[in-house]
């Protein structure tokens, strides 16, 4: 477990000069990251998106590391490509060093269009961890509604209309979706729990398989918020439950940050113009039903742990 | 600085694969309406801002805060936010201030 | 120079030319009738027999993905699709070109629905002719197996570096059984020599950035350059076809005259229509009819000036396309060759016939028959419209 001094001391993989608005949650998640991957070399395949754009505008190039950029939806498929190319130039000694790989995706190219891809390579076994910068909505594009959007959040194609109040549909759980399919790791986290991300990361990184890290990464244009409060804001996701911190170790739950007091869920969208809309009175329905959505997720999770730590009757 | 037009079709680079961490060469301190001011006096050397700034542009030596990389830093203001109470090393002024 | 004589068919042939290649990585899923490609290969790594990562992809898209990723990492990539799985990984194709993989693809040659056939046309090949890839023909399965050997060696070619497809025609060739002759293991490795690619990702002590974005002021120069490779493919299949024939015997170039150098009257074919295509023209010559026939072999690069050069001196030229455009003027090969023509001062009248699509069959009565309607054109002077439709039912 690193110290910040520590960390200090490390390579900066990602470099200053990238081109992410001001305050972004997924500079500063995919920053965390590569601090975090240093035991071993990384090379990353990357899907389009925010962070190929903002960090790979020719002729500048933000990564410190190889770095690859396919397509949209393909992340997951390119790092197999790689990993299998790797395992055979191993194999055959036409190579000899130790790499690991990460795969980039923001939540549109992981949980939408690249759902495919990813489930085919964590399918498959390689060794390589995918990780997931999730902002909530495809954000590179304008703020399109994705499949991770929260219900009630207002996109360019879920718009806080008069007649529909945002998106109308709940976010799919696709943490819960990687851990089905039996991976040894998965894992949720957020960059203000630095420690948790960057312990998670290495555990991943030092897994032979295939492992998922989900991260949510504010977007202050996208969700509507000073970029200053980027980490309060995280700290409410995670205290209202709105983004559980916890990971799965070869199926076994274990939620590592448990709220000393569960705060309503309303506190964690107030501050966001995203969720101004639901404060409107005729839109007070949804906020219950938000908060009804979170706590039943929540004691989900509990009792899948619970049932993890109880183990097999005797 | 390098431009994407300093090359010809016959001199850009093959396949794609141009050069690591070129960024560094771009200025998007440029980008700044406020800056953060680094109080050394007062700084406990936490690290908390190095860890949270988006842009790496938290300068340390030896696991102690050097300064503030103006060339890259945006202003986002997280420094300032996330520096403990206790502390306050780190205070937002505005870029035309800081020009005066 | 160990050549014997083996019964294959063409799946047959390209899966036991990939085992002998031996590639570093394949990607590739399922589709009829390519299908046994993938299969046979996946028989010799689980036997043991090539060295080669073997990724069972959840779809062709990702088939492509892999092998770029893999190419990119610095591996040799091969894999195998047809029809949909080609249309699939469509995207993908365009950037294996753009980035100057060296990949290769056995694709046998079937329809695009809609609606669905499984059957013989050239259609998914043709939608691929503006990716960037080198497209070879073949006519049986022994030209394909001598083509993937030759397609390794283009596309890895320092003047090139494009990736490069060789085709057979779906269940005709593919599933079609024939004598041809093998080459050895070890000539096979002579021949194709190892792969040394300029960059590989995996150099993690000399890091990379590979495809940034590009923006309005540099991406035409990256196509420009990719463009002129294109352009110098053409002398290397030349090249490589030549070695071939000087090393094992069988000499291929960019196409194949038939009784062409002093006909009147020829046909342009690709694929196994030519085999039908010679039987014919060998009962027509022995009536006294001056007919022939130029099998095309690299569709891409397309050979404009050697085949203005080599048809020029016909009266009637017809184009025999297996497969549409939908442009409304007629078959793909059709528009090139006549587009070819356009600048020579003494050309044939250049018909097209659009034939076999979705499998139908094409028979010697068949190609008869078109030549007859080309003939007529040289008595009367009069073409009754230049596109016609070959074998479907009026």
């Amino acid at each position: 477990m690193a110290s910040l001094k520590e960390l200090s001391k490390r390579q900066e993989l990602l470099s200053p000069g990238h081109r992410a608005c001001v305050g972004c949650g997924a500079a500063l998640a995919i920053r965390q990251v590569l601090l975090a991957a240093q035991k071993v070399p990384v090379v990353a395949s990357c899907c389009t998106g925010c962070l190929e754009i903002f960090t790979s505008i020719y002729p500048f190039s933000a990564w410190r590391i190889p770095w690859f950029h396919n397509a949209f939806e393909n992340s997951a498929a390119t790092a197999s490509g790689m990993e299998a190319a790797y395992r055979a130039l191993k194999r055959t000694g036409k190579f000899t060093k130790d790499v690991r790989f990460i795969a980039f995706g923001g939540d549109g190219g992981t949980y939408d269009i690249g759902l495919q891809s990813l489930s085919g390579a964590m399918e498959r076994g390689h060794r390589m961890l995918y990780v997931c910068y999730n902002n909530d909505a495809y954000m590179n594009t304008g703020i399109q509604r994705s499949s991770s959007t929260p219900r009630g959040m207002h996109t360019t194609t879920s718009p806080a209309g008069t007649v529909i109040p945002g998106k109308q549909q709940n976010r799919k759980d696709l943490t819960e979706i990687m851990v089905a399919h039996n991976i040894p790791y998965v894992a949720q986290t957020e960059p203000a729990h630095w420690q948790d991300l960057n312990n998670k990361v290495e555990r991943a990184l030092d897994t032979d398989g295939p492992t998922f890290i989900n991260i949510y990464a504010p977007c202050q244009l996208g969700w509507g918020y000073p970029p200053e409060d980027t980490m309060p804001l995280l700290r409410l996701a995670v205290e209202t439950c709105f983004w559980p911190v916890y990971e799965v170790v070869d199926g076994k739950y274990k939620v590592n940050i448990k709220p000393k007091e569960k705060k309503p869920v309303v506190e964690f969208l107030k501050p966001q113009a995203r969720f101004r809309h639901l404060f409107a009175p005729k839109n007070e329905h949804i906020l219950d039903e938000l908060q009804a959505e979170i706590d039943s997720r929540w004691e989900s999770l509990l009792a899948k742990e619970a049932l993890s730590q109880a183990g097999p009757k005797t | 600085m390098r431009q994407a037009t300093d090359k010809n079709w016959k001199q850009v680079e093959h396949g794609g694969v141009i050069e690591a961490g070129t960024a560094f060469e771009y200025e998007t301190g440029d980008w700044r309406s406020r800056r953060p001011i680094w109080d050394a006096a007062k700084c406990s050397h936490c690290l908390i801002c190095w860890i949270y700034c988006p842009d790496g542009s938290i300068l340390t030596s030896e696991g102690k805060m050097t300064g503030i990389d103006y060339v890259h830093c945006k202003g986002c203001g997280i420094c300032a936010r996330e520096c403990p109470p206790k502390a306050s090393a780190i205070r937002m002024i505005s870029e035309s201030e800081a020009r005066d | 120079m160990a050549a014997k004589l083996k019964a294959m068919t063409g799946n047959e042939a390209m899966a036991e030319a990939m085992r002998q290649i031996n590639p570093d990585v394949v990607a590739a899923y399922p589709i009829t009738p390519a299908t046994e490609v993938v299969q046979i290969f996946a028989g010799f790594v689980a036997d043991g027999l090539v060295d080669t990562e073997f990724v069972a992809v959840e779809s062709e898209h990702s088939a492509m993905s892999a092998c770029i990723g893999a190419a990119v990492a610095g591996a040799r990539a091969i894999t195998s699709t047809a029809s949909q799985g080609l249309a699939l990984m469509y995207e993908m194709l365009y950037i294996a070109a753009g980035l100057r993989l060296p990949i290769i693809l056995a694709e046998v040659n079937r329809s695009l629905s809609g609606p669905l056939n499984i059957h013989c046309d050239h259609s998914d090949t043709m939608g691929a002719s503006y990716t960037g890839w080198i497209q070879l023909f073949s006519e049986n399965a022994q030209e394909a197996y001598d083509s993937m050997f030759q397609a390794v060696r283009i596309a890895e070619h320092p003047d090139v570096l494009l990736p490069a497809m060789v085709t057979t025609d779906g269940f005709i060739i593919s599933h079609g059984m024939e004598a041809m002759q093998v080459i050895g293991d070890a000539e096979v490795k002579k021949f194709i020599g190892t792969y040394t690619p300029k960059h590989r990702l995996l150099d993690t002590d000399d890091p990379r950035t590979v495809s940034p974005a590009l923006l309005q002021d540099s991406f035409f120069e990256f196509k420009r350059v990719e463009s002129e490779a294109m352009r110098k493919a053409k002398d290397v299949v030349v090249a490589v076809g030549q070695e071939f024939g000087k090393t094992f015997g069988r000499a291929y170039g960019l196409f194949e005259p038939y009784h062409l150098e002093d006909a009147e009257v020829a046909i342009v074919v690709m694929g196994s229509t030519a085999g039908t295509a010679k039987v014919a023209i060998d009962e027509l010559r022995a009536k006294g009819q001056k007919v022939g026939m130029l099998k095309l072999r690299c569709f891409r690069p397309f050979p404009y000036v050697e085949l203005a050069g080599a048809l020029k001196h016909l009266k009637v030229l017809g184009v025999m396309d297996r497969s549409d455009t939908f442009s409304s003027f007629g078959g793909p090969v059709f528009n090139e060759i006549r587009s070819a023509l356009y600048d020579e001062p003494k050309k044939p009248v250049t018909l097209n016939t659009i034939y076999g699509l979705g499998g139908r069959d094409i028979n010697v009565e068949d190609i008869k028959g078109f030549f007859g309607r080309l003939l007529k054109v040289v008595e009367s002077g009069r073409t009754d419209g230049l596109v016609s439709y070959l074998g479907v039912r009026e």
